[in-house]
C-alpha cells in the first residue's frame, strides 16, 4: 500500500507499545481470527495431511521397514531386528515429531505470509481487525503451533505401524504434554520469523538453505548425545532449534537412548520461542506498518 | 479528498486507518488517537483499500461471516448479518462463490459489504472505483449516495473529478501532501471567483493576449496555459465577441474557443497551476 508516500516513513518499531491498546474486542477478534484459520485448515484438510505425513512417512518406511528388511545396518546394531533396532526406530520416531513440527510450522505460518506480503495482500484486511497488530502476528504463531501439533498427532499413529520392529514408548505423560506445546510454539515462531523476512522468489532457499539443514543436523536420525565422537559438531549444532525439540520430544516418549538433560532442553526452547516471537513479531509490524 | 495521483491521499487514509505510522502529529479519528490507539481505532472504521484484500481461502458469505466476527458479533448474529448484507448488496446469489472468480465490479462491492457490515462510524473509501468499468462505477456510486443518505459518514478519495463533485459534501483539495482548499463542491467552484471560464488557443504571443484579456469589462484573471490563455470572467454575457477583438488587437490568431462553467478541474488549477491529470 502507500504507494502514494511521498516522504520517508519512520521504522515502525518507533511505534508505541506493541500490544497496547489491547481492548475486550480485540480477545473476540483473536479468537475469531484463530477460528478463521480453522476453518480453512477443514477445508484444506487433504492436502494439510498429505504434506505432513509425505516426509515422515517415507523416512520412516526407508529406515525403520526397508533397512531392516534388506539388511542394510543402521543405527549402530546392525542387526535387521533385535533391541538395537528397535532403539533406533524408537529415537527417530522422537527426531521425526520434531522435524515435522518444524516444517508444518514453516508451512503453516511462513508461506501463507510470504505470498500475503508478497503478492495478495489479503493480510490487510486482518491488520484492519480491531486488534493490535502484534495480536495479530501472535495469532498466527499460535494457529500454526496448533497445526504443528496436529501435524504430530497424523504422525504418531504412522511410526506405531510402519516399521517392521517394535517401537518402544516409554510414555513420559507430563512431558509430552507440556513439550510437544512449547516445541510447536518453537517451531510456529520460526514460521513468523521466516515468513515476515523471506520474499516470495527466496522461498525456495528456505527450503535448501534452512529446513534441510536443520533437519539433517537437528538430531532427527541420532541422539545428541552420540556426537560425543565430533565434539565440534557436537557444539556447533546446539544452534539449531531442533536439536531440542527432537531431544525433547525423544525424552517424553522413550527412555532407551541417551537425552539431553531436560531442563536444559525445556531452558533452550523457551529462549529460541521468545527470541523468534520478538524477532518474528517486530518483522510482522514492519511488513504491515509503512 | 480529491486530488492527482500522489497527492497524498492513501498516505492519509492509511495514517486514519492505522497502517501508516505517522512521522509526526496526531490524528483523531471519532475522536480516537488513531497512533496511541489503534485497536480502538480499528472498532469503528470500516476501510475499502485500494487493493483487492478479501479473503481468497474463504467464499463470498465466509468472508463477511467471518469478518463480523472479528468485530466481535457471536456466530448467529453474525451469519445473520452477512445475509442480510449480501441482500442489501444484490450478492445473494453468489454466496457461496470462491472471492477470486468475482469481477471488479462485483469484488469491490463485497469489499463495500465487508467494510460497512459492523456498522463503522467512518467509512473509508480510498479510490474505490479506479479500474472499475462505468456501469460498475455508476453501481458503486449508488451504494455510496445510499449509504450516505441513511447517515453513513464517509471519506472518500478519488482523482476523478466527477466523482468528487457528484458525491461529496465536502471536499478537500489535496495535492503534495497538503489540502489546499476545504469547501463544499459548489462553494469551491464559487471560490474561483469566475462564472465563466473561457480556454482560447492561440498562434502568435499568448502573454500578450493574456494581459489584453485581463483588461476585458468582467475578467477576474487570465492565465497563460499550454499554448494558450485560460480567461475567467464574472457576470459578463457576450464576452466571447471581445475575446475574439482582444485577440485581433493583439495580433495572435485564435485557433480554439471554449467557454464552459468552473469546474472542480479549474479550481484544482487555479489552487495548484497544473492539470489535474498530469
Amino acid at each position: 500500500m502507500s504507494t502514494t508516500t511521498a516522504t520517508p516513513v519512520p521504522a515502525p518499531d518507533a511505534a508505541p507499545a506493541a500490544l497496547g491498546g489491547w481492548t475486550p474486542l480485540s480477545r473476540k477478534a483473536f479468537l475469531a481470527l484463530l477460528r478463521r484459520d480453522l476453518t480453512v485448515l477443514r477445508k484444506e484438510l487433504r492436502p494439510f495431511v498429505a504434506r505432513t505425513v509425505m516426509q515422515p512417512l517415507l523416512i520412516l518406511f526407508v529406515f525403520t521397514y526397508v533397512f531392516p528388511r534388506i539388511g542394510q545396518g543402521i543405527g549402530g546394531g546392525g542387526a535387521a531386528e533385535g533391541p538395537a533396532q528397535s532403539a533406533f526406530t524408537t529415537l527417530l520416531v522422537g527426531g521425526v515429531l520434531g522435524s515435522t513440527m518444524i516444517f508444518q510450522g514453516i508451512q503453516a505460518v511462513a508461506l501463507p505470509m510470504v505470498q500475503d506480503f508478497g503478492f495478495t495482500r489479503e493480510i490487510e484486511d486482518r491488520v484492519l481487525a480491531p486488534i493490535p497488530v502484534a495480536g495479530i502476528a501472535l495469532q498466527k504463531v499460535v494457529s500454526g503451533a496448533i497445526q504443528a501439533l496436529l501435524a504430530a498427532l497424523v504422525v504418531l499413529p504412522l511410526s506405531l505401524v510402519v516399521p517392521a520392529n517394535d517401537v518402544r514408548f516409554a510414555i513420559d505423560w507430563p512431558i509430552v504434554l507440556t513439550f510437544l506445546p512449547l516445541a510447536a510454539l518453537l517451531a510456529s515462531s520460526l514460521g513468523l520469523v521466516v515468513g515476515t523476512r523471506v520474499e516470495p522468489r527466496q522461498v525456495a532457499l528456505v527450503f535448501s538453505l534452512l529446513v534441510i539443514p536443520m533437519t539433517f543436523l537437528g538430531a532427527v536420525y541420532y541422539p545428541w548425545a552420540s556426537l560425543d565422537p565430533l565434539p565440534w559438531l557436537k557444539w556447533a549444532v546446539l544452534v539449531n532449534p531442533l536439536i531440542y525439540m527432537s531431544e525433547g520430544v525423544r525424552t517424553g516418549l522413550t527412555d532407551a537412548v541417551p537425552h539431553m538433560d531436560p531442563l536444559a532442553v525445556y531452558g533452550a526452547c523457551v529462549a529460541f520461542t521468545a527470541a523468534f516471537l520478538w524477532v518474528g513479531v517486530a518483522g510482522f509490524r514492519r511488513r504491515v506498518l509503512s | 479528498m480529491l486530488g492527482p495521483n500522489g497527492a497524498g491521499k492513501t498516505t492519509t487514509i492509511g495514517m486514519l486507518t492505522t497502517r501508516v505510522v505517522p512521522t509526526s502529529g496526531r490524528a483523531f479519528v471519532a475522536g480516537i488517537d488513531v497512533v496511541r490507539e489503534p485497536a480502538r481505532t480499528k472498532a469503528c472504521i470500516g476501510v475499502v483499500t485500494q487493493t483487492n484484500t478479501l479473503d481468497r481461502s474463504l467464499d463470498v458469505r465466509e468472508n463477511l461471516e467471518f469478518h463480523g466476527r472479528y468485530f466481535g458479533m457471536a456466530g448467529r448474529k453474525a451469519r445473520a448479518e452477512a445475509d442480510r448484507m449480501l441482500e442489501v448488496m444484490r450478492l445473494t446469489d453468489k454466496a457461496g462463490a470462491r472471492v477470486d472468480t468475482l469481477s471488479g465490479g462485483l469484488a469491490q462491492r463485497l469489499m463495500v459489504a465487508r467494510a460497512i457490515m459492523h456498522r463503522p462510524d467512518v467509512l473509508f473509501l480510498d479510490e474505490p472505483t479506479a479500474g472499475l468499468d462505468p456501469q460498475s462505477r455508476l453501481g458503486l456510486w449508488d451504494v455510496v449516495r445510499e449509504l450516505h443518505d441513511d447517515g453513513q459518514t464517509v471519506l472518500l478519495t478519488t482523482h476523478y473529478m466527477e466523482e468528487a463533485d457528484q458525491l461529496c459534501e465536502r471536499l478537500a483539495v489535496m495535492d503534495h501532501g497538503r489540502i489546499l482548499a476545504l469547501d463544499s463542491p459548489a462553494g469551491l467552484k464559487k471560490s474561483v471567483g469566475a462564472d465563466t471560464v473561457v480556454t482560447v488557443q492561440a498562434e502568435g504571443d499568448v502573454a500578450r493576449l493574456a494581459a489584453a484579456l485581463r483588461g476585458l469589462d468582467g475578467a477576474t484573471d487570465a492565465q497563460v496555459a499550454d499554448g494558450g490563455v485560460r480567461l475567467y470572467v464574472q457576470g459578463a454575457d457576450g464576452a466571447l465577441p471581445r475575446v475574439i477583438a482582444a485577440a485581433e488587437g493583439a495580433g495572435v490568431t485564435v485557433t480554439d474557443l471554449q467557454v464552459r462553467e468552473p469546474t472542480l478541474e479549474t479550481v484544482f488549477i487555479t489552487l495548484t497551476g497544473k492539470d489535474l491529470r498530469e
